[in-house]
């Protein structure tokens, strides 16, 4: 009897305490975000942020392919140069003011005249927004584009509060108001970032979690550290190196999916004078035989990366699977070395401070003078390396691109005569005729047999050494259920609960 | 009124001292590797997202001009906003300098716990091996890389033993357990040195007044040894011990951008080092300014304390 | 590296203290362990190519991050270097960077000290001003942001360092002058009409070398550190060469995994910084009337 009436007090006890407990999640960001608007986000961390506060015309499934969000669906013109979205009906952004046409047709024009606007280049294309009735818009584009779509999955596709963007101007990003499952609540530079649930979203059911808080914490000892303690519930792009102590936490888990971008060292075949050394294609085959990926994955980061050799990585639907990694090779590259008349091949490497790709570049000379190649390590500051490539002052630089969800992001600028990134200078009209014609097909099949054809192209001539895929990790306390890694390394809250 | 003349030449100083370190670090920026404009702009590098950038921030203007327009702003008590993440610098200023703050003072009680009652045995010891010992220590504390000794300490109590955290700082407001023993090993880890600077002074100036002639009067007294030490000998020489204190206070401020580097503590050094890794112009020369304007005021805290103690250096002003 | 002859045109008075002092020094025992620990460093720096087992920049990527062995007695880094062949190397790193920085503020702060001091006016005003400002500036800060500012590098590291470090001794030599501007012999060889130069030179400089050797014992041991701190944050040395600093910077990543690579750096610094400190004080205690 007794034992019955204390465990009915302490239910009478605990009720009124769970009815109200708040779940808290907990993040720890990798970096502090800069503003919080998504036509001047540049940082990677604000994405984790913005999944939250704002929604997106589209998203990308795990798998990369793009499903309506504040859209309902879309259809392309037969030119491809215009396309039709229908709009998701009834959804109110943060602050009450109604989601329609119009928001959309403003938060593009935004994008584009804002000054100091990150997502112009994105969307450049779009030459104008007609809103054919409330619920329906259609972008109409100077040149076919099918990968535009793939740009409205991310920042350019985010929508915020047409009224609140009006008064708060560029001071947005310290207020900003979207139309996401959670609300900005507040942000404590370098300190937190603070979001909670929105009561009417439109969506509410499938977001337990009532409150989240971001935390910078750029020391990835530390953040391990408070992962560990119970502090964090999650952390992002967990360092391989920090794996181990995860893995053997009964309390953690962790999860990895390969990135969509991926590490790379463009060669310069004919940017300016300094092209001579690695003009010939033999010579930068000999030096892609010359490294061994595979070792150089398990050295440095403990073969938790991924090989890679192509703009996609393996595990993408678009890598051409004819074109494995190439196995290494010294006395074939040793052979090319001298049909190229080049045996004794001596170039300089640009590389940034930064540890990963500065212990890379240490093996990577290791390897290389095993085929008899002086490889020179240069160390420059990393903006001063990127403007140095872009001038054509350098051999081979050591840098790296995010990725995008679309294949066409990951390539076209890079490997195109006119590419606004082709620093090599590298230039092949039948890979620029292929790639431009993947623009204009809707058909991923079709498109996948273009790509592949492109890259068969491209293999031949090595205008630059694609070295690897990083796995997004992210770091979980054993408290969290209903999470799924997306490439993009961007946390979906939706179904994510915290017990 | 002496004291206010003092006070206020001092101050008149300041102003002179500030306008040049305003200058010097404008101009040193200058020779900052990368521009910063291109930095910002991120991957892709569109000029037109550069060029915005360049006319938000005057980039594109002479320097004397960007010079002009940043002093006229800072003068009004606004230091601009943060490139990187657009929050108004004065809120960065404001969030980070309590905390390097609070790392001072704890690390300056630490300093004081160790420093002055070993320089008072060492000084009452004078000689033996106690007083070795004590000087062994001083000059380890001295020696030793602040940053090495925090990955020691790190490795140790938070990799083998689990004792205490490596980091994740909370503020006390948010949690004032975990805020201290999130303090606890940079606190001593910043301490150490200026505890070896404290034990010497202290031990000093313990030998000087324990030779004084009231301290001999007290002793011809009988008054008991202890009384001697602790209330004639220790009560004098505390003087020159807390002006000394405050100086070095103004250096532990300093002293603490390893020390939050290692701890990952996001204070006022780390946003220095932050600041100056992402080109944030404004962030940096804020820092610098500030930090500046607070070790001058430091020192003249310093000196007031000083002037205020000693009655002779009051008579002849 | 000028001052040399001058120290031979030294009036009497000044030779023969130098003379006390170094027998000052030679009758402290701690502080002659640590010079003989200081020449033990150079020795080391000196004989880095001999007494390496290995390369200290041979990478072998198939025996990376080894526990110390009789191989590798304490143990590889990150990429397979030995450590023990770095820490043999970096000794050069970190006493150059203690050295040069040194210099590089002796050899400018002599002549604007003596300027300052010794003319006055509106020169002196001017240097002190600018050197006020410098001074208002914490040490490791002024560091930082000018070696952020030339770009990373050993070199631009001890050129910073020395250029943080120069407003001390500006300070130093201008105060030593003012003090001596007015001692008898000065105002003697004024009157017997020397010029300007000549007294500055023959007769204020060498006075001045005490209180300068007590200041550059201390402050190759903070320059020491200093360099350590810069590499640390990445800012110093630049691999794949060696120095004390930049290999706590790569050790802090594996520390749980690879502690050896921690411990050995630190404990130099620690070694040479004590040595120099210990060494500061006996000659403070030789040099420095004040203290004997």
């Amino acid at each position: 009897m007794r034992a019955i009436l204390t465990a009915l007090t302490a239910i009478l006890l605990l009720l009124p305490c769970s009815a109200q407990a708040q779940s808290v999640l907990r993040i720890g960001l990798n970096d502090d975000p800069d503003a919080l608007d998504p036509t001047i986000s540049r940082a990677y961390t604000g994405r984790l942020v913005f999944a939250a506060l704002c929604d997106k015309l589209f998203d990308v499934t795990p798998d990369l392919k793009i499903v309506p969000q504040l859209a309902t669906g879309f259809e392309w013109a037969a030119d491809r140069k215009s396309i039709v979205i229908k709009l998701r009906p009834g959804v109110r952004f943060q602050d009450g003011e109604p989601f329609n046409a119009e928001a959309v047709r403003f938060n593009i024009e935004r994008h584009q005249t804002t000054p100091g606007s990150f997502r112009k280049s994105e969307i450049g294309e779009i030459q104008s927004v007609d809103v054919v009735n409330d619920l329906t818009v259609r972008l109409n584009l100077s040149q076919p584009l099918v990968p535009l779509l793939a740009a409205l999955t991310d920042r350019a596709g985010m929508m915020v509060s047409p009224k609140a963007a009006r008064a708060l101007g560029d001071k947005l990003g310290t207020q900003p108001v979207c139309a996401g499952p959670y609300r900005f609540v507040q942000r404590v530079a370098q300190g937190k970032i603070v979001v909670e649930r929105v009561a009417d979203y439109w969506d509410k059911a499938s977001f337990a979690v009532d409150r989240i808080e971001f935390v910078p914490i750029t020391d990835s000892t530390s953040r391990l550290a408070s992962l560990r303690s119970g502090d964090l519930h999650m952390i992002e792009r967990v360092s391989p190196t920090d794996l181990a102590e995860i893995r053997g936490d009964a309390k953690l888990k962790v999860v990895g999916v390969p990135e969509l971008g991926y590490q790379m060292i463009p060669l310069n075949v004919a940017n300016g004078p300094k092209s001579k050394a690695l003009a010939d294609a033999r010579v930068r085959r000999a030096i892609e035989l010359a490294i061994d990926r595979d070792t150089l994955i398990q050295t440095v980061f403990a073969g938790e990366y991924i090989p890679g050799n192509q703009f996609v990585s393996p595990a993408s639907p678009f890598y051409n699977a004819k074109v494995p990694v190439a196995k290494r090779d010294v006395a074939r590259a040793r052979q090319l070395l001298r049909e190229a008349g080049q045996p004794s091949l001596a170039f300089t490497l640009i590389v940034p401070p930064e540890r990963d790709r500065q212990e890379a570049a240490l093996i990577l000379q290791a390897m290389l003078a095993e085929a008899g190649i002086t490889m020179t390590i240069q160390s420059q500051e990393n903006v001063t390396m990127l403007q140095a490539g872009r001038r054509g002052d350098f051999e081979a630089y050591f840098t790296f691109w995010s990725g995008r969800p679309d294949p066409d992001g990951n390539i076209f600028s890079f490997t195109t005569c006119k590419g606004a990134q082709n620093d090599s200078h590298y230039c092949n009209p039948e890979v620029d005729a292929l790639l431009t014609r993947a623009r204009q097909v809707a058909d991923p099949g079709e498109r996948k047999k273009l790509y592949d054809q492109a890259t068969e192209l491209i293999q031949r001539d090595v205008p630059r050494l694609i070295l690897w895929h990083r796995r997004v990790f992210t770091g979980l306390s054993a408290k969290i259920q209903g999470f799924t890694p997306y490439p993009d390394g961007i946390i979906r809250f939706r179904g994510l609960r915290l017990n | 009124m002496a004291l206010w003349l003092y006070v206020a030449r001092r101050l008149a100083v300041l102003v002179p001292t500030l306008f040049f370190v305003s200058v010097l670090i404008f101009s040193l920026q200058q020779l900052l590797p990368g521009d910063a404009a291109v930095a910002l702009a991120g991957e892709e590098n569109d000029p037109a997202a550069v060029a915005a950038i360049r006319a938000r921030y005057h980039l594109d203007r002479p320097i004397p001009v960007q010079y002009g327009l940043w002093l006229g702003r800072v003068l009004q008590g606004d230091f601009g906003e943060s490139l990187r993440s657009r929050i108004p610098v004065r809120e960065l200023l404001a969030s980070k300098l309590p905390v390097t703050i609070e790392l001072a003072l704890c690390s300056m009680a630490i300093a004081l716990l160790i420093g002055i009652p070993a320089g008072i045995v060492s000084a009452v010891r004078k000689g033996t091996v106690v007083d070795a010992a004590a000087n062994l220590l001083a000059l380890s504390g001295l020696s030793v890389p602040h940053f090495w000794l925090g990955i020691m300490l790190i490795l140790l109590f938070a990799v083998r033993l689990g004792w205490l955290p490596a980091s994740g700082y909370v503020t006390p407001w948010e949690d004032l357990g975990r805020n201290l023993t999130t303090i606890l090993l940079p606190s001593f880890v910043l301490g150490t040195g200026v505890a070896g600077v404290m034990m010497r002074h202290t031990r000093s100036a313990m030998l000087q007044t324990l030779g004084a002639d009231y301290v001999r009067t007290a002793r011809s007294k009988s008054v008991p040894e202890r009384l001697v030490v602790l209330k004639h000998a220790l009560r004098n020489a505390l003087i020159p011990i807390i002006t000394l204190g405050a100086i070095e206070f103004g250096r532990l401020l300093s002293g603490a951008v390893l020390t939050e580097q290692v701890f990952a503590i996001p204070g006022f050094g780390k946003l220095l080092v932050d600041g100056v890794f992402n080109r944030d112009y404004a962030v940096v020369q804020a820092v610098v300014l500030v930090s500046a304007g607070l070790y001058v005021l430091l020192n003249l805290g310093a000196d007031i304390l000083y002037f205020l103690a000693n009655p002779r250096l009051r008579g002849s002003t | 590296m000028s001052a040399t002859p001058v120290v031979f045109a030294a009036p009497a008075v000044a030779v023969g203290r130098r003379y006390k002092a170094a027998r000052q020094l030679a009758r402290r025992p701690a502080a002659m362990i640590a010079l003989a620990v200081v020449l033990g460093f150079v020795l080391v720096a000196l004989a880095a190519p001999q007494l390496a087992p290995f390369d200290p920049t041979a990478i072998d990527y198939r025996a990376i991050r080894k526990a110390p062995s009789a191989a590798h007695p304490l143990g590889t880094d990150e990429v397979g270097r030995d450590v023990l062949s770095r820490l043999l190397w970096g000794a050069r790193a970190s006493l150059l960077a203690g050295v040069i920085p040194v210099t590089i503020a002796v050899a400018l702060s002599v002549p604007l000290g003596l300027l300052s001091g010794y003319l006055g006016g509106w020169v002196d005003g001017l240097i002190m001003r600018i050197n006020d400002a410098m001074l208002s500036i914490p040490f490791l800060i002024v560091a930082i942001a000018l070696a952020a500012f030339l770009g990373p590098g050993l070199g631009n590291a001890m050129i910073a360092i020395g250029i943080a470090a120069l407003p001390t001794f500006v300070r130093l030599v201008r105060g030593t002058v003012l003090a001596i501007k007015t001692e008898e012999y000065v105002e003697a060889a004024q009157a017997l009409g020397c010029s300007r130069r000549r007294v500055a030179l023959r007769h204020i400089l060498p006075n001045t070398l005490p209180a300068l050797f007590i200041q550059v014992s201390i402050t190759v041991a903070a320059a020491i550190i200093a360099e350590a701190s810069l590499s640390f944050l990445g800012l110093g040395q630049q691999p794949p060469a060696p120095s004390w600093g930049s290999m706590l910077n790569a050790a802090q990543r594996y520390l749980s995994q690879a502690p050896w690579m921690a411990l050995y750096p630190g404990l130099m610094i620690f070694g040479i910084v004590m040595a120099l400190n210990v060494l500061g004080d006996g000659l403070r205690d030789a040099l420095d009337p004040r203290y004997q």
